[in-house]
Formats: structure tokens, C-alpha cells, sequence
């Protein structure tokens, strides 16, 4: 369980096919059949596109090379099929872990230290420190690309495949992508028109053609590329997309079986490049990290050149440099003094060198990784509807949740249910709702056509898929419509309901069920697919009168620019009293084609379809100029379910208002109007009754300029911050005047507009962030998805670098989730990207409040203390052999033995620690949950501050002290046995590293706020684990190794009353700072946390079933007393004085409101807040 | 919480509800607060001083004597006779006087010490071979490269045993006689064996397998460590069975001490002597050294240390004291978090909240 191991059937697994077979049989399961074989034709000449050749590949397939004439056949080298798809394999965990840790700023570091410990006499073994230094690359045999696979029904793809025939007859095969995004409805693929009748083996074996194609890309839905198909000397060449590419790890459905040729294999998969190209994100707790590791780098290159100046200081004197004692080997003499020098410096540096804990990034990754389970654990975050848990994509970031400072969402499916059904449509501006009859206009019935074809719904029958499903015929057959889009569904459901009905894509044919009965058959010639910047989709059909339409619809905003004709003022009039119902309105227009236009359009799109570069920006191109001069049929909307409004995710309201109370600023990031997505804000409780709505919006700046706007607005919201005092300001109390702000795309764009040449325009940029940082809210309306990146982009690169977090569903939602620091995605039903490119998933927006309240704060606190730990306990462990040097000469002499040295950082004191950042809870989550605001007190990375680091220097370096010279003192040349025996240096080590590993245990048993079962093994087994290896280590003389200088020291150590009195004494004095702090501070300046703690204590675990009172809080103040000279205190590290009075100021009163008073009043107060959440839980628009 | 696992359908991906996975393990919160710490630190200071009292009255109770004999009476002459390596293999004796003022009770305990001798130069120290001392046969002729420059002579036979420590090892001999009080001279017995660890003379230490020959034979094709005057197999002439690498001086000698100043352990007096059953008794006392150690060169003292210990070792009032001082830390301490608890967390109500 500690590795993500994907094992995946090892398809290719041939080392050089035969040349003269024919035929060859590679996999016993997947038949793979390589061909080669006759040549002849001829490579056509001229190309479609000028493309820049360098960034694509050519395949040939069967590896039949071109025909004569053409350009030489250049046998390019793939790579073979292996795919080592997981982060750690078992073998690979150790070897590979230390090579991500390399990565790092300590990369450098831990080289160097290996490479001198090899080069030099060093106090310390090269091999215990370089040994899981190294690791083997298994170099594998190089594997072909080109064969032709054939793949029989629910297998999985071996490789990245080119459809090249299928059983079916119409050229398709139907494939689930399940095991790569996650979205298991079935995807139809084509194979390629000129090759999909050949479908048996010896017809496939005499297709000759090429393919060429982009080099590998992550994209899963982006593929670009051609074949050349050489058909009796003619080449043929055919754009290839992404609808002809099978990719790795899919899984072929309801076909008998296919033939298709592989274009990517092994680790060039579409697949492992998914794995591989996640951009890997920084959490603020690793930085922090490496800047304390740049802290302890400066501290150990000064030991180390500290120590080497004093030792020539010391050796000055000749007695000392050489005494007849310690003679020199002879080649020693002759070294040059210099050399000898920075030997002697190096070999300082190793001596010191675990003051930076090699083993603290192998403990922060595993217990991240291992952390990041229990969030996928959480029964919480199950959703049984969805049937979906959380999910971690990226186990690095998982502290970074309780850092969140801004919040980008998505409205629809994310704060909305997107839970579709067709409400009404409007044709020429008469409206319709289903089941109701028609009265045949002219635009009607094409009307209904054009919404029965112009969709990408597909028709499946039977087989269970949860994905989006209605049936067709309820109870009778089980059919459903399936789509990416649930509108798209809910389109075809409510034409059905109208009368229409959808039946299926047949040999390129449409067939409709129209009101009579009768079906009717339209030729699908090519489909203008959906795209988030058009915001709209076509068809174009052939009628079986022979007519061609274009059919075309989308959002009101794409459609009416280009609308010639049709009734648009009475169209737009009913898109605009929907919008203000929060309802989702598509147009629809069409237009006649001409056969030239046709062949006009024709050409066109298979111009841009052919293009191996910029497909995309040409196809989009294309699209332009053909969807124009449309006329305008009507507009029909869907909405939610219930009644005739927006529906809100469950306990969206409750989320967000956690979120405000946290300390997080929410903004929703919206691609509808304004009015729809500022009534869904109002009900989800991001904007209050009370908050005063700012607009940026076009309708301002069009009446002022943007200018003026901003500076009103600015002044607005300044004036009345600056009136503030920070005591009565929180976010969340409801006399100040909170504010929320809506802009809209259009303007944020002029916004971002870089500053013009006059500087009296200013910087926009600045003023609006001033602006947006006084507002507790903001409405970011018709936004396109590459503005949502870009707003989250702006607000992180502001100067308090705050953490955001973007969270959504869809496709749209991709970018954000990708710029932000921290993606999530929701599973929602607009497909799987936005789960796939997020780093977590959750089921619902409301697990939110968990993932971030409770996961957030409980994974910050554990690896803070971690980091800080580590730190501190290697201080304690090396500071102790930097005192020794001075009294040994500085001759690097180790204090502890090597067994101690290796083992200290892996087993003596490695699992309590990692044990604590795995589940240490300082608080009852049910707390969190209830008070939000307590993930203000670890705002801002405040446990890993400079001042928090300091201290615990400052700790290891006064525990390292004491240990080293209580110790010294004890052996002050004095015996301490009964018997009169003396001991020696190793004694003494063991001495000092005995109450080294007691103390620094017992340190993190004084941190531990949660003592289960786990915690009391650990740490005591690991003190036990300690002492018995002493024993064993001290116990035998050990056959293979030439120094036995450990035996049984520790047990003659331990024969001594006078050590044990000196073990305990070093312990208890190394402790009693720390407990002292501790218990002063929780005395006179309590944490958030620590009260919290406290009343916890008090009410015996009961305090979660009493909710905090927001209205607590004015009272607060007065009733504070004996208090004020505290207050005064500086002391920045300690919690605002703001959050101190959320909930526990009312115990201060007098003594006797502890016992039973407050309980009533608590109860009291969760009855009053509990009502408060029933009234705004699920408004309705 | 179904124990049948029925998972399929919709909850097939549900999380096992275990307190476990679910972070809801039962667990003990501690906190370190004023009401749980305070009968704490008031015991602790408690105990604290109780053991330190008890402590000092012990090391109270032990006697010692130090002697610097380095350039003391007539040793001088040996000292300036050291300067000079040359003079090496001659033999020097000296003698020194002194006196005890009070009995010395018990055992008594000789030790010779060293002042600013580094046996923990990380090169001296790692200059042995352990192996050739456990008595493996092929360490006695092939001595370990750590033992460099002290592993073979200058005709390159093997050293046994090689390395910086052995070959430096003290080898100043003492003897010591009390003048009775109104007759002659007493030599004091002093107990050479069973001085070193148990498990250094019976287990660590061996001699390599001898199979019925004289240790000298199986000492036959090594050399003496260059410093030496003798052989290893006849360090001890009087004791045959303390010879080769189970020499008592010589193990002691090996456990390298942790600082520059150290003291070794010589002999302990043999009180089977009616005179000194009950140990040292007061007067004046003559110490005769066959002076050979040189420490000029690295401006090193020597020392006899005569001591009588109790369970609690030699006279270190490190021990006590410090348990007497962090006594009353903690009881200052405790009495300072008890005005902060009395002042604020009564008034206040910080400390319970």
C-alpha cells in the first residue's frame, strides 16, 4: 500500500520480430500481428500544410517502407512498451524517493557528502550513507513502433492505437475511457474511411500507408495527425484526430474486435505522459523547508570552518601538531598544507552533516502520502448518490488545504446542481412547454429538427453505466441518451416529450421518430464540435429530400451577432426575462447550404482538419466563417429540476459561510450573466441582506469611465476599512458594512488591460486587487475560462502571495483548477477533466468545509511539526559532537558510534514523529467543523515562522548543551562505578546519545496532544527498540566487522547508579524549558487552540455539541477583564486578538458560570444558530 | 457497519467506517496546564532535593589524594632525563613522599592519571586492531591499515599488537610504602588483577588460540610495538596468565578515554595485610616510580590518585550539586507558576477556560 503500483499487462514484449515472418504472434492475449510485406506506389507529392516536420513522427505501418522515390525510409527508434506508470514501484520506493529528494535544494547537498566520504578519510563510513544512494537503471530493449494490433472486445488497449478497422460495419467501435478519466460511458471511435473495410487479417496485411503524426503529447483529447494511405500508386492522405486514436489503458466495447496500429508505446503513451507531465506544485510549508535548510547549510559550513580554523589555531603548537604518540604515516607529512586544510574541512562537513536530515524529506513525502489516505478514507466525503469518495491526486499539497486565504469557484455544478431537464422553448417568440400540441408554424417544425440533430447525445442500449442516463422508453427497454453534456440529454429528453424523438446514429444517418410515427433520416455530414470560447455547436445535415442544413446553436451572446434574419427582438426579450430567473437559455439558428457552399465548406474543414500544427486555431478558423448568416429559429432553456429555479448544491450556503467565518475569501467565477449567477449568490449566502454590492460592470463603465469607477469604488470601501479598528472587524459580525463585488468579464479585461502610455490611467491592476482585498466577496460574471486562470493568476501573484484554491466541474473550470495552488475538482456531470487535471476531487461542494476546515488544519499542524522537529532534533544530535571537537583536538573524532549515527534519524526517532504527522488531532474535528474560525490561527504558515524556527533552535541547541556537558561534568576525570573501573569515550557517547533519544521522545510525547493506542506503542517501542538494540549492538562480538568498540558498553553503562541518576537528571533538565513555556503560555497567552483545548477539557469532550455564537462576540468585550495588561503583551506569533473571542470569553465572568450556566446558554445559543442555518439553508431562486 | 462487506452497487467505493480511517481512534488528551503541572514540578523539586542531599552526604564520605608526581622530589632528574629521547632505554627510578591526614576507610583505589594526553585524536583512536586483539589469527599477521605508521617495523614483520595505543602505552611502574610509625618501611600491596571489565579480560581480549605452544612461539614472527621494552608475551614476569593481550594495564590502557585529562586504573590495595584491613591508615607514605613515560613533549602531567569509593563512585560533587540546583529551579519555578496561577487563573479564569 505504500506504493501506487499500477501494473499494467505487458503487451509488446518482443525483442526483434523476424524479418521474414509475415506474421508473428506476440502477446497470448492481446494478438498482436506485425506485418511486413510488398512494397509499390508512390508517395505523393504535395501537402496539405506546410507544417515544420521536426515535431512530428512518420509510422510506417507494418513497417512496410515507402514506395520507391519518395523520402528514404529512416527507421526512427521507439520506445519499447513497458510502462512504469506509478510515482514508486517496491523495488524502485527507496532508490527512487532519494532520487525526488535530489531534486531538491539538498540535492546538491547529499552528492557532495557521498562523493567526499568516498574520496577522503572521513570519521564516517561511506557506506552507510551512500549505500541507498544508488539505484539501477534497468536499460530495456528498444521496441518498434508501427504494428498493426489487433484487440478483441473488453480488452484493453496495450498502446496508443490508429483505429484502423472494426468488426462493425459502420467503422466504429465503441470504447470506455473509465480507467483513464473516469468517465465510463461509452466514446464511439471511427477507424479510417479508406482502411475500415479491411477486417480480416490478410486484408489488413496489405494495406500499405504511413502515418504521420504530432510527437507525444499529454492531451488526452488532443491528437493531431494524417495518414497517407497508398491505394494502386495514388496516396490518399487523411486527417487523423483524436476520434480515431484509442489510447492505452481504455477498454473496447460492445465490438467484436479491431484492427488499429500502434503510435505510441511504453512511457510515450498518452497515459504516462499523463502520469509523468503533472506540473509539480510547491506547497508554502516546503518552502518554508528549504529556507530553513538554507539556515542550517550557513550553520553547518561555519562549524565546519569554525572547526578547521581552530584546529590549525590549535595544532600551532608543534607538541600538539605531531606528538610522539600519534605519529603520521609518512605520506600524511608530505601533503601540502592546503589540501590538509580543506580536507580537514570536508571532513568536518561530513562529521556535521546530519544536522540537514536526509531522512526528514523521505518522512515529509511519506507522510504525505500516507496522510493523503485519510482523506480518501473519509466516510464524511462519501457521497452515496454519486457513489463517490474524495480522491488525492497529488498527495504534495495536502498542508497547503489549511492555508487556503482565497477561494475561486465555479456556479454551475459546483455551487448549483447541474441536474438538467428541458423547461421550455421559444419559437419566434411564441413559448412552448412539453405536452403541449403544437400548432404547426412554419420555423416550428424545423425548430424541433434542428434540436432532435444538432447534439452530440449518444443512443445506448442496454449494459448499465453511471454515467448520465435517462431512459429512453422507461421501464420498457433501457435505453438512454448519454453525453458529456447533461443539457445535451436533457435537450433530446424534452424533444421526446415534444414529440421528437432521437433514435440513433446509423451509417452516418440521424434517424427521428417524428410525430406521426414516421422515421426520418438525416445524413450527419459533419458536426462544428462544441468549444468554450465559441460557446456554440453545428451540425450539417442532408435531409432525404436532398436539402443541406447547418444547424447551430449556443449561448445567446455567440448566436445573435451572427443572425441575419428571424424574430430576434421578441427572441432576445424572452432570453433575458429567463436570465433573471437564473435560468440557462441556448439559442438556436440555421441556415441553408447551396451544394457549392457545401463543397465550399467542405473543403474548409478538411484543409484544417488536415493540419498536423495550429489544428485547433485553424479549424476554429473554419468554424468562424462557417457559422454565419444564420437565421434565427428560437431558444429553448433548461434548468433545474425543481420548479422553475437554480437549485443549490446541498449545504452550498452552509460551506461558504464556513469559509467566510475561516478567513477565506470566496469568489464565484462565472461564465452566465450577472443577474442569474447574483441570485445564486445571494442564496448561497455569499452575499448578505447587508452587504453592499459594488458593480464593475459594462453598464457602469459605459455611463463613467473605468477609471473613475475604480477610484469611486476604491474610496468607497477605504473610507470605511480605514475607520476600522482591527478588534471589532471579522468578517463575519453584522454591524460593519461588508462588501461584495460583481464584475464582469468584459471590464475585468480592461482591467487587466496593461497600463497605457499615460500615467495618469494608472495601474488598474493595483487598485482593483485594493479593492477586491476589502471585499469579503466577489461575482465574477460572464467570464471565459481562460479569465478565470487569469484572475486566480492576479491574485496570486499580488504581494501577499495569499494561497488560493479554485474548485469546479467542468471542462471550463480546467485552467483555474491548473493555476491555482491548490485544484479541486468536483465530480460533477460535465465529465471527468476537471477531477482529472485537479489535485483533489471531491463528490460535492459542501465537503469542501471538511477537506479544508478539518483535513486542511490537522495536515498544516502535523508537518509543521515535523519540519520543526526534524530540525530540532538533529540540532540536539550533532550540537553535542561539534562541543566534543574542542576537547578532542578537532580531529573529527565521532562522538556516538557509527551504529548511532546511521540510525538515529531511521529508527530511533523516525516513527514517533512520523507516526504524530500522521495522526495527531490537537483538536476535535467536530470543533473544527462547528468553529470555523479556528483556521485563523494557522493563517498565514504561522506555525513555521521564523520566530517559531528560533525557538526551536535555540531549545535543541540548550538540550544539546546540557546533555553534552552534564555528561562531561560526570566524567569529569572521576570514577563512577563501585568497583574503580574507569570508562572510556564510547561510554560517554552512549551516555550522551542515551539521553539524547530520551529526550527528543519525550519532547514530541510533550507535543502529543492525542495519545491513542498507536502513539503509546510507538513512542515507548520505539525508547524499547532503542535499549534493545543497545544491548544486542553492545553484546556480541561481531564476527565480520574489525572494531569492537561498543561491547558491552552500554550495559556497563548501565551497571553505573551514578549514570542512570545522570540519565534521568539531563532528561528532566533538557525538558523543563519547554514545559515551562508551554504551561506559561497557555496561562497568560493562550492560542485559539489552547482555550479551545482547555474548555474541551472542561465539558469532557462534550464542547463539539455546542455551537459557537457569532453573537457572543459584542458581548465579548465588554465582559473582558483582568485581561487588558495581557493584551498588551507584544507578541506577534500568538493568535489575533479577534479570534480569542469567538466563543470562550463567557467563562470569564466569574467561576461560577463554569459548572452549569454556560451549558444552558450554549445549548441555548446551538438551538438559535441551528434555526439560523435551517432559514438560509436551501433558498431557491 | 457491515461486517459481510456487501459492496457493490453505489456505496461500492465507501470507505471502511473504522475509528481508524476515520481519525476517531479513543485517545487520552493530555495538557500541560498549571493545575496538572504544578504537583508535578513541587514533587520533582521534592524528590530532587531529597537525592541530592542524600548524594552529597555520600560523596562526603569518600576520600581523596591526588599527587602530581611529575617534577615532584626527586623525580625531577627523571623528567629532565626524558627530554631526551635518546636516553629512552635507559631506566629511571624516583621516589616521592607524602602524607594522608586521615585514614583512608575501606578499599582504596590506585590510579595513575594524564593531563592533556589525546587519546580521542580521531587517528590515535582508530589506530588499533580489534580484530588482532579478539585473537584472530589472520589480524596477528596482517594488522589492520589503520594501525599505519605502528603496523609493521622497519623490516616490515607485523607489530602485535599494532597501532598508536598500543604502542603508547603508560609504562611508568609505581610502588608504594607507608612508614609505619616508629619502625621501618611497609610495602603496601597493591591487587593488579581483576581490575579491568569482565567481559574486556574474558571475551574481548583473547590471545590467539595457542594449541600447546608457549605464547612465545605463537607470538613468533611479530614484533614488539617500537615504544616497547618488551616483548607483549612478558609484560607481566610474575603472572604468566597476564600476558600477551589479556595484560590487565594493557586493556585498560585500550580503553581509550573520552578527554584530554583522564586517570587509569592501577591496582587496588590488598587489605588481606593486617596493617591496612581497614584501609589506608594516616601518616606518611614514600611512592617509587620506575619513571619512563615522557610527557614534556605535549606539556603533560602525571598524577597518582589514591581514592576510596562508595556505591556511588569517586568523589564527583558534580551529581549532587547539580540535583540540589535543578531542586530548586523547579521549585522556584513552581512557586513562580503558582503566583501566575494564583494572580491570573483565579482572577482571570485563563487557566480553566
Amino acid at each position: 500500500m505504500l506504493f501506487y503500483l499500477i501494473t499494467r499487462r505487458q503487451a509488446f514484449h518482443v525483442k526483434s520480430p523476424n524479418p521474414d515472418e509475415s506474421l508473428s504472434v506476440i502477446d497470448t492475449r492481446d494478438v498482436i500481428v506485425g506485418l511486413r510485406g510488398r512494397s509499390g506506389g508512390e508517395r505523393r507529392k504535395e501537402c496539405v500544410g506546410e507544417e515544420n516536420w521536426v515535431d512530428s513522427r512518420t509510422i510506417y505501418i507494418g513497417h512496410k517502407e515507402p514506395p520507391p522515390g519518395t523520402e528514404a525510409f529512416i527507421q526512427q527508434r521507439f520506445p519499447d512498451n513497458r510502462i512504469v506508470s506509478s510515482k514508486y514501484t517496491f523495488w524502485n520506493f527507496i532508490p527512487k524517493n532519494m532520487f525526488e529528494q535530489f531534486r531538491r535544494v539538498a540535492n546538491f547537498y547529499f552528492l557532495i557528502i557521498f562523493l567526499v566520504q568516498l574520496i577522503i578519510d572521513t570519521p564516517t563510513s561511506p557506506i552507510t550513507s551512500g549505500l541507498p544512494l544508488f539505484f539501477v537503471i534497468t536499460v530495456t530493449a528498444i521496441k518498434q513502433v508501427g504494428d498493426v494490433v489487433f484487440v478483441k472486445e473488453n480488452e484493453t488497449f496495450p498502446c496508443d492505437l490508429i483505429l484502423l478497422s472494426t468488426s462493425r460495419d459502420e467503422g466504429v467501435c465503441y470504447v470506455t475511457t473509465a480507467s483513464l478519466d473516469g468517465e465510463s460511458s461509452h466514446k464511439t471511435y471511427f477507424a479510417v474511411q479508406d482502411t475500415k473495410a479491411y477486417n480480416t487479417e490478410q486484408e489488413v496485411d496489405s494495406i500499405h500507408a504511413t502515418i504521420e503524426c504530432e510527437q507525444p503529447q499529454p492531451d488526452l483529447y488532443k491528437f493531431v495527425g494524417r495518414i497517407n494511405i497508398y491505394m494502386d500508386n495514388e496516396p490518399v492522405a487523411r486527417p487523423l484526430g483524436s476520434e480515431n486514436l484509442l489510447l492505452r489503458g481504455a477498454t473496447l466495447k460492445n465490438t467484436e474486435y479491431i484492427y488499429a496500429v500502434a503510435i505510441y508505446t511504453g512511457m510515450e503513451t498518452k497515459m504516462a505522459l499523463n502520469y509523468q507531465s503533472k506540473t509539480q506544485k510547491r506547497s508554502a510549508v516546503e518552502k518554508s523547508m528549504n529556507a530553513y535548510l538554507v539556515v542550517y547549510l550557513f550553520i553547518l559550513i561555519s562549524k565546519a570552518f569554525v572547526n578547521t580554523v581552530l584546529k590549525y589555531v590549535w595544532q600551532a603548537d608543534p607538541n600538539r601538531d605531531e606528538p610522539w604518540y600519534n605519529d603520521r604515516t609518512e605520506s600524511e607529512r608530505q601533503r601540502h598544507i592546503v589540501i590538509r586544510a580543506f580536507t580537514d574541512f570536508l571532513a568536518f562537513m561530513v562529521l556535521f552533516n546530519y544536522i540537514i536530515p536526509v531522512s526528514m524529506y523521505v518522512t515529509v513525502e511519506m507522510q504525505k502520502f500516507l496522510g493523503s489516505y485519510f482523506i480518501m478514507w473519509d466516510d464524511e466525503m462519501f457521497d452515496e448518490e454519486l457513489g463517490e469518495r474524495a480522491v488525492v491526486n497529488t498527495s504534495d499539497l495536502n498542508e497547503e488545504l489549511g492555508q487556503v486565504e482565497y477561494v475561486f469557484t465555479d456556479k454551475t455544478g459546483t455551487l448549483t446542481e447541474n441536474n438538467m431537464e428541458f423547461i421550455e422553448c421559444c419559437v419566434d417568440g411564441h413559448v412552448y412547454v412539453p405536452h403541449v400540441i403544437l400548432n404547426g408554424q412554419e420555423h416550428e417544425e424545423l425548430f424541433f429538427r434542428a434540436l432532435c440533430l444538432c447534439h452530440t447525445v449518444q443512443v445506448k442500449e442496454e449494459e448499465t453505466v453511471d454515467g448520465i442516463k435517462q431512459g429512453i422508453h422507461q421501464g420498457k427497454s433501457t435505453s438512454f441518451y448519454i453525453s458529456s453534456s447533461p443539457d445535451e440529454v436533457a435537450l433530446v429528453e424534452g424533444m421526446k416529450r415534444l414529440g421528437f424523438t432521437y433514435l440513433r446514429l446509423k451509417d452516418s444517418h440521424m434517424e427521428i421518430l417524428n410525430r406521426e410515427d414516421e422515421i426520418e433520416r438525416f445524413e450527419l455530414l459533419e458536426v462544428l464540435t462544441f468549444d468554450s470560447v465559441r460557446r456554440r455547436m453545428s451540425v450539417i445535415v442532408r435531409s432525404s429530400s436532398g436539402q443541406l442544413y447547418l444547424f447551430c446553436k449556443g449561448a445567446d451572446s455567440s448566436i445573435f451577432p451572427r443572425v441575419i434574419s428571424g424574430k430576434v427582438e421578441q427572441v432576445k426579450a424572452r432570453v433575458e426575462h429567463n436570465a433573471v430567473e437564473g435560468l440557462r437559455t441556448l439559442c438556436v439558428a440555421y441556415r441553408l447550404l447551396s451544394p457549392e457552399q457545401y463543397q465550399e465548406v467542405c473543403h474548409l474543414l478538411s484543409g484544417a482538419k488536415l493540419a498536423l500544427q495550429d489544428r485547433d486555431k485553424r479549424l476554429a478558423e473554419a468554424y468562424d466563417i462557417i457559422e454565419k448568416d444564420l437565421i434565427l429559429l428560437g431558444a429553448y432553456r433548461c434548468g433545474g429540476q425543481v420548479g422553475g429555479g437554480t437549485r443549490l448544491q446541498e449545504k452550498a450556503a452552509d460551506t461558504i459561510e464556513s469559509l467566510h467565518k475561516a478567513g477565506m475569501k470566496v469568489w464565484v467565477l462565472t461564465g452566465d450573466k450577472m443577474e442569474t449567477a447574483a441570485a445564486t449568490c445571494y442564496a448561497s449566502k455569499l452575499f448578505h441582506r447587508n452587504t453592499q454590492i459594488l458593480e464593475l460592470t459594462t453598464k457602469r463603465t459605459e455611463e463613467q469611465s473605468l477609471h473613475d469607477v475604480l477610484f469611486d469604488l476604491s474610496r468607497t470601501v477605504l473610507r470605511q476599512h480605514g475607520g476600522m479598528t482591527r478588534d471589532t472587524f471579522s468578517g463575519l459580525s453584522g454591524d460593519c458594512t461588508d462588501y461584495g463585488l460583481i464584475i464582469d468579464g468584459a471590464t475585468l479585461s480592461a482591467v487587466m488591460r496593461p497600463p497605457q502610455e499615460d500615467s495618469n490611467s494608472g495601474n488598474y491592476k493595483e487598485i482593483f486587487l485594493e479593492i477586491c482585498r476589502n471585499c469579503s466577496a466577489v461575482l465574477c460574471c460572464r467570464m471565459a475560462p481562460l479569465q478565470k486562470a487569469q484572475i486566480v493568476k492576479l491574485i496570486k501573484a499580488s504581494k501577499e502571495h495569499p494561497i488560493t484554491l479554485a474548485i469546479g466541474d467542468g471542462a471550463n473550470d480546467v485552467s483555474m483548477i491548473l493555476e491555482a495552488h491548490v485544484g479541486v475538482g468536483i465530480m460533477g456531470k460535465e465529465g471527468r477533466q476537471a477531477v482529472r487535471n485537479s489535485d483533489y476531487a471531491i463528490p460535492k461542494f459542501k465537503h469542501l468545509k471538511k477537506m479544508l476546515l478539518v483535513h486542511g488544519h490537522y495536515y498544516y499542524i502535523r508537518i509543521s511539526e515535523l519540519v520543526q522537529y526534524f530540525f530540532y532534533k538533529n540540532v540536539c544530535f550533532i550540537f553535542p559532537q561539534f562541543l566534543y571537537q574542542f576537547f578532542c583536538g578537532f580531529s573529527q573524532q565521532p562522538l556516538y558510534d557509527t551504529a548511532y549515527l546511521t540510525l538515529y534519524n531511521i529508527s530511533f526517532t523516525s516513527l514517533p514523529i512520523l507516526l504524530y504527522s500522521l495522526i495527531e488531532q490537537h483538536i476535535n474535528m467536530d470543533i473544527l467543523k462547528k468553529d470555523p474560525s479556528l483556521y485563523r490561527d494557522i493563517a498565514k504558515n504561522s506555525l513555521l515562522r521564523w520566530p517559531i524556527f528560533i525557538y526551536w533552535t535555540i531549545l535543541g541547541v540548550y538540550d544539546a548543551i546540557v546533555m553534552f556537558f552534564g555528561a562531561y561534568f560526570l566524567f569529569d576525570n572521576t570514577t563512577f562505578t563501585s568497583n574503580g573501573q574507569m570508562f572510556g569515550n564510547w561510554t560517554f557517547g552512549t551516555l550522551v546519545f542515551t539521553v539524547l533519544v530520551f529526550t527528543v521522545t519525550f519532547k514530541l510525547a510533550l507535543d502529543t496532544h492525542y495519545w491513542t493506542w498507536i502513539n503509546h506503542f510507538v513512542i515507548w517501542g520505539s525508547l524499547i527498540f532503542f535499549v534493545v538494540f543497545s544491548l544486542l549492538w553492545g553484546g556480541i562480538i561481531w564476527p565480520f566487522l574489525n572494531y569492537q568498540r561498543m561491547y558491552y558498553v552500554f550495559m556497563q553503562m548501565l551497571s553505573s547508579g551514578p549514570a542512570w541518576l545522570s540519565i534521568i537528571l539531563l532528561i528532566t533538565a533538557g525538558l523543563l524549558p519547554d514545559v515551562l513555556k508551554k504551561v506559561i503560555w497557555r496561562a497568560l497567552w493562550p492560542t485559539t487552540t489552547e482555550r479551545i483545548q482547555n474548555a474541551d477539557k472542561l465539558y469532557k469532550g462534550h464542547l463539539s455539541e455546542f455551537t459557537p455564537l457569532a453573537s457572543l462576540q459584542s458581548k465579548a468585550g465588554s465582559q473582558r477583564r483582568g485581561s487588558g495588561g495581557q493584551r498588551n503583551v507584544p507578541n506577534p506569533r500568538r493568535s489575533e486578538p479577534f479570534s480569542k473571542k469567538t466563543m470562550f470569553t463567557r467563562w470569564q465572568r466569574t467561576p461560577d458560570y463554569c459548572t452549569f450556566t454556560p451549558l444552558l446558554r450554549f445549548a441555548d445559543g446551538a438551538r438559535n444558530s441551528r434555526q439560523g442555518y435551517a432559514h438560509g439553508g436551501q433558498t431557491s431562486v | 457497519m457491515g461486517k459481510a462487506k456487501v459492496k457493490s452497487g453505489p456505496l461500492a467505493r465507501r470507505p471502511d467506517n473504522s475509528a481508524f480511517k476515520q481519525q476517531r481512534l479513543p485517545a487520552w488528551s493530555p495538557m500541560l496546564t498549571a493545575n496538572t503541572v504544578l504537583p508535578f514540578f513541587y514533587f520533582m523539586a521534592l524528590i530532587c532535593m531529597l537525592l541530592g542531599v542524600w548524594l552529597l552526604l555520600t560523596v562526603q564520605s569518600t576520600q581523596e589524594m591526588k599527587l602530581d608526581y611529575t617534577e615532584a622530589g626527586s623525580c625531577n632528574l627523571c623528567y629532565i632525563k626524558r627530554q631526551n629521547a635518546s636516553n629512552a632505554a635507559q631506566s629511571c627510578t624516583c621516589s616521592v613522599m607524602f602524607s594522608i591526614q586521615k585514614a583512608f576507610k575501606g578499599d582504596v583505589f590506585f590510579y595513575y592519571g594524564l593531563k592533556n594526553f589525546h587519546q580521542n585524536l580521531r587517528r590515535y583512536m582508530d589506530s588499533r586492531d580489534d580484530g588482532q586483539m579478539v585473537g584472530r589469527k589472520r589480524n596477528l599477521k596482517n594488522p589492520s591499515s589503520y594501525c599505519q605508521p605502528f603496523d609493521k617495523d622497519q623490516t616490515g614483520v607485523p607489530i602485535a599488537p599494532c597501532g598508536a595505543v598500543a604502542n603508547s602505552i603508560f609504562n611508568d611502574s609505581f610502588t608504594l610504602s607507608y612508614h609505619q610509625p616508629g619502625s621501618y618501611r611497609v610495602r603496601i600491596p597493591l591487587l593488579r588483577r581483576g581490575i579491568t571489565w569482565y567481559t574486556d579480560e574474558n571475551v574481548k581480549f583473547r590471545n590467539p588460540k595457542t594449541e600447546n605452544l608457549t605464547l612465545a612461539e605463537v607470538f613468533k614472527d611479530t614484533a614488539r610495538p617500537l615504544y616497547w621494552q618488551k616483548p607483549v608475551y612478558e609484560l607481566d614476569p610474575d603472572d604468566p596468565t597476564n600476558n600477551g593481550f589479556i595484560n590487565e594495564d594493557l586493556i585498560i590502557w585500550m580503553r581509550e578515554a573520552a578527554f584530554p585529562n583522564f586517570k587509569k586504573l592501577y591496582g587496588v590495595l590488598n587489605r588481606a595485610d593486617e596493617v591496612f584491613a581497614k584501609g589506608l591508615p594516616a601518616g606518611n607514605y614514600t611512592i617509587d616510580i620506575n619513571y619512563n613515560f615522557p610527557v614534556q613533549y605535549f606539556r603533560g602531567r602525571k598524577e597518582v590518585v589514591l581514592t576510596t569509593l562508595t556505591w556511588f563512585g569517586g568523589q564527583n560533587h558534580f551529581l549532587p550539586v547539580a540535583y540540589l540546583v535543578t531542586s530548586s529551579l523547579i521549585l522556584l519555578l513552581a512557586v513562580v507558576l503558582t503566583v501566575i496561577w494564583w494572580k491570573f487563573g483565579k482572577a482571570g479564569k485563563n487557566m480553566q477556560e
